[in-house]
């Protein structure tokens, strides 16, 4: 059974040039106890799609229902049984982490010792002992993150939003999140994530909705993206420039796809199929051929790759459009 | 899977509107506790600006029918409750900033508990304002010359005004995108509206223009109906105008008005407001 189901949703936004297109016919549904990722750049949607599904914004045109509610005609229904953990922090700077997440207990109206109660677990589970007493307000960006998510948690909601749960955490906090939250799905939650990062989508996500201009341009599972994707991409930097163009031909003969250059044209890439191999290849060949190399390695793909296979132009990074800079 | 989710019965639609307004209310306080800058501010703005006039002007602004400190009081309460109904604005704006209404607007809560809650939290500090003034007001030699149920009847007066138009600008609070613009909108409006009363000054005294704006200013209905309950007018003429003839019916009828637009206009405008 789907607990999420979204179907045409369309939002657009008054901008200064017209109207933004937030969503534009947007689809998706999760299955109960999985994790769904929302993978896309700056500007997809994401955003959009969570605060719809958590209540926070209408959309203009579509239907979004969570556990059966219709969102949009029973928003308190639906906030009675969702956690939500929006891109930025929503806690109270001037409450302590214990007061802020008794407060969203208490607001859940669990009742005074219940709520303390589930704060008091909440600050073991993340780890702010330290935290618990002093005001939000000197807390590391970090910190407020995780009292946030606990705020999400306060009762273990059956549907669990995340808008980008690891964006500007540490690599050992991003680890600990993804922990958290590995434990948090063996629980049975439904889990629906937002992420920029394919490799996160990857480790915790059953399923991934690749979205780009308000819509799902590709979905499956992480293995299925990656098989569309290709394996792995072969990056070499050259000393001279001048070599770029016959470095570009040895790249597309051992290449699965069209080969790629940086704009002033001294570092060329292409996906392979099998990593390791294509880069004794070509590293054989470059050899042979004496082109003196800077650098050159495997690289697994990243969204930016996902996005060159799937959509043809790179992932743009919201208003401040990056010039295409692929070699055609 | 339901077994997962903390099961909990949710009370009554009248205790969770109730209930869920209180730990707004306290959530707002406790932050007020923690401002000491604010706190210092709330509290001394006022004991100087009793201070400032009763003894800098005190001497040279002579008014018809009794002392000028007598005359200023109920002008600084009004000035002051007025000028502290900003901060709901101001606050919710802040809110907005910070991030803290889409926590808020998650949770299955009362949709008219975080406006309750602000407005609630600064009627107090309001509250306090006006009797640390009083208390200032009557070490300067200022007298409440009527019975204790007529002044308190003078201070609910004052409060039930500033409370009424905490939600006018709750809403403007909402409305605008950094809590700045309040601050500086409320200085534009509400220094004209505070001064071009009779708070500090008969209105008779004023040229022809500003006289009329005077005595047709809310402002001066409120201050007239504190001076009128806390005994203080003296003897001069009330001025020909029926807000000022029936100063206390024109704060009540203004308060009701300002109340029932604005507290639903709020409620609405908070189910769609979210940060960033
Ligand atoms: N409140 C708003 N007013 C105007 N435009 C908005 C608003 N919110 C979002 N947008 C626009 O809608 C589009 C989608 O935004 P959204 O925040 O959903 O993207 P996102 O995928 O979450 O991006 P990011 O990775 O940067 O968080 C963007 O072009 C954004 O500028
Ligand atoms: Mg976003």
């Amino acid at each position: 059974m789907n607990i999420i189901e979204t179907s045409a949703l369309v939002k657009t936004y008054k901008a200064k040039g017209g109207r933004i297109h937030a969503l534009d016919g947007f689809d998706l549904a999760v299955a109960e106890g999985s994790v769904e990722a929302l993978l896309g750049p700056n500007g997809a949607g994401k955003t959009t799609v969570v605060k719809i599904l958590a209540t926070l914004a209408r959309p203009d045109a579509g239907t979004a229902v969570v556990d059966g509610i219709d969102a949009l005609r029973d928003p308190k229904a639906v906030r009675r049984i969702i956690g939500v953990s929006g891109q930025y922090a929503a806690v109270d700077e001037n409450l302590t982490g214990f007061e802020n997440l008794e407060m969203v207990g208490r607001l859940y109206h669990l009742g005074v010792r219940r709520a303390r109660e589930r704060a008091a677990e909440l600050i073991d589970l993340f780890e702010l002992t330290e935290a618990q007493n002093r005001p939000v307000k000197g807390f590391s960006g970090g910190m407020r993150r995780r009292i946030d998510l606990a705020g999400a948690l306060v009762i273990r909601p059956r549907v669990l939003f995340l808008d980008e749960p690891t964006t500007g955490l540490d690599p050992r906090s991003r680890m600990a999140m993804w922990e958290v939250i590995h434990n948090l799905v063996a629980d049975g939650t439904t889990l629906l994530l937002t992420t920029q990062y394919l490799e996160e989508a990857d480790q915790l996500a059953d399923h991934i909705s690749v979205i780009d201009g308000g819509r799902v341009i590709a979905d499956g599972t992480a293995d299925a993206l990656k098989a569309q994707i290709g394996g792995h991409r072969v990056e070499v930097t050259l000393v001279h420039a001048a070599d770029a163009g016959r470095v570009q031909g040895i790249l597309a003969r051992h290449g699965a796809g069209q080969v790629t250059s940086s704009s002033e044209g001294r570092s060329l890439g292409v996906r392979v199929d099998n990593g390791p191999a294509a880069l004794q290849s070509v590293l054989g060949e470059l050899n042979s051929s004496g082109i003196a190399l800077h650098d050159a390695g495997i690289r697994r793909p990243t969204l930016d790759d996902v996005f060159l296979k799937l959509t043809g132009h790179k992932a743009e990074a919201g208003a401040d459009d990056d010039e295409l800079q692929e070699a055609r | 899977m339901s077994t997962r989710t903390l099961d909990y019965t949710e009370p009554g639609a009248l205790v969770m509107w109730f209930s869920d307004g209180w730990m707004i209310t306290k959530r707002n306080l406790l932050k007020m506790k923690r401002s000491p800058d604010m706190l210092l501010f709330a509290v001394l703005q006022p004991i100087m600006f009793v201070l400032l006039f009763s003894q800098v002007y005190g001497g040279s602004i002579a008014v018809e029918g009794t002392d000028y400190t007598q005359f200023l009081m109920a002008g600084i309460f009004a000035q002051t409750v007025v000028f502290g109904s900003t901060f709901s604005g101001a606050a919710m704006a802040q809110d907005l900033k910070d991030g803290i209404i889409d926590r808020f607007r998650t949770l299955p809560m009362s949709g008219s508990a975080v406006l309750i809650g602000r407005t609630n939290a600064d009627l107090v500090l309001n509250a306090i304002s006006v009797l640390i003034m009083m208390g200032t007001g009557l070490l300067v030699g200022w007298r409440v010359n009527t019975s204790l149920s007529s002044s308190l009847a003078g201070v609910g007066l004052l409060l039930l005004f500033s409370y009424a138009f905490s939600w006018v600008m709750a809403l403007l609070g909402m409305s605008v995108k950094t809590p700045e613009v309040i601050n500086n909108a409320s200085f534009m409006i509400l220094f004209p509206l505070t001064f071009i009363s009779n708070a500090f000054v008969q209105s008779s005294n004023l040229p022809t223009p500003l006289r009329i704006f005077a005595e047709w200013n809310p402002v001066s209905a409120l201050v007239h109906a504190a001076r009128e309950l806390f005994g203080n007018l003296g003897s001069a003429p009330v001025p020909d105008v029926w807000p000022l003839q029936h100063a206390v019916e024109t704060v009540l009828i203004g308060a009701a008005l300002m109340l029932v637009v604005f507290v639903p206009l709020c409620i609405r405008k908070f189910a769609s407001i979210s940060s960033r």
